[in-house]
């Protein structure tokens, strides 16, 4: 316990106790007198930086017309927002859909890689790869114009998902095979000397702890899923991007339509990055703090006891 | 095959339209990142908060609205640009966001005694950051970026879908006129991925030769 609390401590502060000086970091030390007033100076010289980039902008809209209450006074209204949601429902559809399908993909295209069986590991090493290096809109592109040619014609919102599944999948693929690399050897290794089959040591010992370390990762993967959603609006799915597009051409406020719709896009990822970034803090203290019972305790000390029972039997 | 060499011209066109982008863009995006990652280390608070902001925002917007908030939103308020440009400068913005974020876990891994050294010596911030620290974490970030820079190229493929004939578009037109799909973006996707296969190889060869040597 005592640990847990020096470790929350020392995230606050930087590392060594001679510079938990307030405002100092790794960078500056704490300012004296002179570099106070620098800092003073350059800070008074950014804000009316900002300032005047804020006035040049809010003037060049005034100018414009798009600060008339007119052009704003719509997204007050409950009927607009609500057709931006249902386009954030869609988003979120087809974010959800694409991240279990994905992950499921890249699990199994990630034990694919690490397979020992020589064809299953080149031919996913070869999904990956292919997969990696093409753009998603071009596979959009195969599924809209190819594939009907040839009489495959999905459904609307598997034309935005299935192209988003094989980009995403080769991504969690890799994210997975780094969790499994990054697990110490000992782990498999004790598992199959206790008689398990490779595929029980994999599934019962190295998985569950590989895809606990990842999911900092996980959760950032799908803010970026989330975001490659937005491509509906190339396939006209009715996701927010395209809502805000036909909103846009109903009521001509283009300016307005958008920036709501950025908005909307910074606040559901923003809340999302959040998670992620909580996530990675709680699992670096975690694993610094040492083993706690009933989650994952660090390879080296449930090793041991697990050895010494094999011996006494 | 026939249809890609019958119609190479235009294929060539975006072809090149999209390295284009990648290579104007990556440098930009470099060359922002890296101002965006000294703002954010810096000791005045307002620069700091502003990088913090610039960055979340970027990373939470996608390419694709951003795009078309650019290229059809903002005309109205008189900020008009070619739209090549404007494509260049919102990938320039966007992936200057991830530049930012790979320098800085750069910097956090040059060690502690690089930067006491530097102020003992007594080198001002500006003058630590860019003769001691920043040449260090550069060199130790090539690999991060060098995916940065895979993935903006990825990227530029978004701007056909605000109208700019890149590859990705040059594909599409072609394939609207030929009506051979696969040829043509089995094609198209060849061309990315020796585009990736090239930035990936030109990152090895630089990391090895930035390596430090300890």
């Amino acid at each position: 316990m005592s640990a847990g609390v020096r470790t929350a401590s020392t995230d606050m502060t930087p590392t060594s106790s001679k510079r938990s000086v307030p405002g100092a970091s790794v960078l500056f030390d704490a300012p004296g007198p002179r570099a106070r007033r620098r800092i003073r100076i350059a800070s008074g010289i950014s804000i009316a930086a900002i300032v005047v980039i804020i006035a040049l902008g809010v003037h060049q809209f005034a100018d414009h017309g798009q600060l008339d209450a007119a052009k704003w006074e719509p997204f007050t209204q409950w009927p607009i927002w609500r057709f931006l949601l249902t386009g954030l429902l869609g988003t979120l559809e087809a974010a959800a859909l694409t991240a279990v399908l994905g992950s499921a993909l890249g699990m199994v295209m990630a034990l694919g890689r690490l397979s020992k069986v020589r064809v299953i590991h080149y031919a996913a090493a070869t999904y990956i790869e292919i997969m990696r290096t093409l753009p998603v809109l071009l596979m959009i592109y195969v599924t809209l114009f190819a594939l009907p040619a040839y009489g495959i014609n999905l459904p609307l919102v598997w034309k935005l998902v299935a192209p988003l599944t094989v980009a995403n999948s080769a991504a969690f693929a890799e994210i997975f095979r780094a969790g499994i690399l990054g697990l110490p050897r000992g782990q498999e290794e004790a598992a199959l000397s206790i008689g398990m089959t490779r595929g029980q040591a994999i599934r019962l010992v190295v998985l569950p702890q590989a895809v606990r370390i990842v999911t900092p990762s996980v959760v950032s993967q799908l803010v970026s899923l989330l975001k490659d959603t937005s491509l509906g609006f190339v396939v006209s799915f009715s996701e927010l991007l395209f809502k805000g597009q036909v909103l846009s051409t109903f009521n001509h406020l283009l300016i307005q339509t958008f920036l709501v719709v950025t908005l909307i896009y910074l606040v559901v990822n923003g809340s999302l990055s959040t998670v992620a970034h909580r996530l990675q803090r709680w699992t670096a203290r975690r694993t610094s703090r040492g083993g706690k019972p009933g989650v994952a305790a660090p390879p080296g000390m449930a090793l041991t006891p697990m050895i010494g029972e094999g011996h006494h039997e | 095959m026939n249809v890609l060499l019958d119609n190479w011209r235009p294929l060539v066109d975006g072809l090149l339209t999209t390295l284009w982008i990648t290579l104007v863009g990556g440098v930009g995006a470099i060359v922002v990142g890296v101002l965006v990652t000294a703002a954010r280390v810096s000791p005045v608070k307002v620069l700091s908060g502003l990088a913090f902001c610039y960055v979340q925002f970027f990373m939470n917007v996608p390419l694709l609205a951003l795009l078309v908030l650019f290229v059809f939103a903002l005309p109205e308020v008189g900020l008009i640009m070619p739209l090549l440009t404007t494509a260049i400068v919102v990938i320039i913005l966007y992936e200057a966001a991830y530049v930012a974020e790979a320098v800085r876990s750069g910097i956090n891994t040059v060690s502690l005694g690089q930067a006491e050294a530097a102020r003992a010596i007594g080198l001002t911030f500006l003058q630590s950051l860019r003769l001691v620290v920043l040449p260090q974490a550069l060199r130790s970030v090539v690999q991060p970026v060098g995916n940065v820079m895979i993935a903006l190229a990825m990227n530029t493929s978004l701007a056909a879908a605000v109208g700019v004939v890149e590859l990705t578009a040059a594909a599409q037109k072609v394939n609207l006129v030929s009506a051979q799909p696969i040829q043509v973006f089995v094609g198209a996707g060849i061309g990315y991925m020796a585009l990736a296969l090239a930035i990936g190889l030109s990152t090895g060869v630089v990391e090895r030769k930035v390596a430090i040597v300890r």
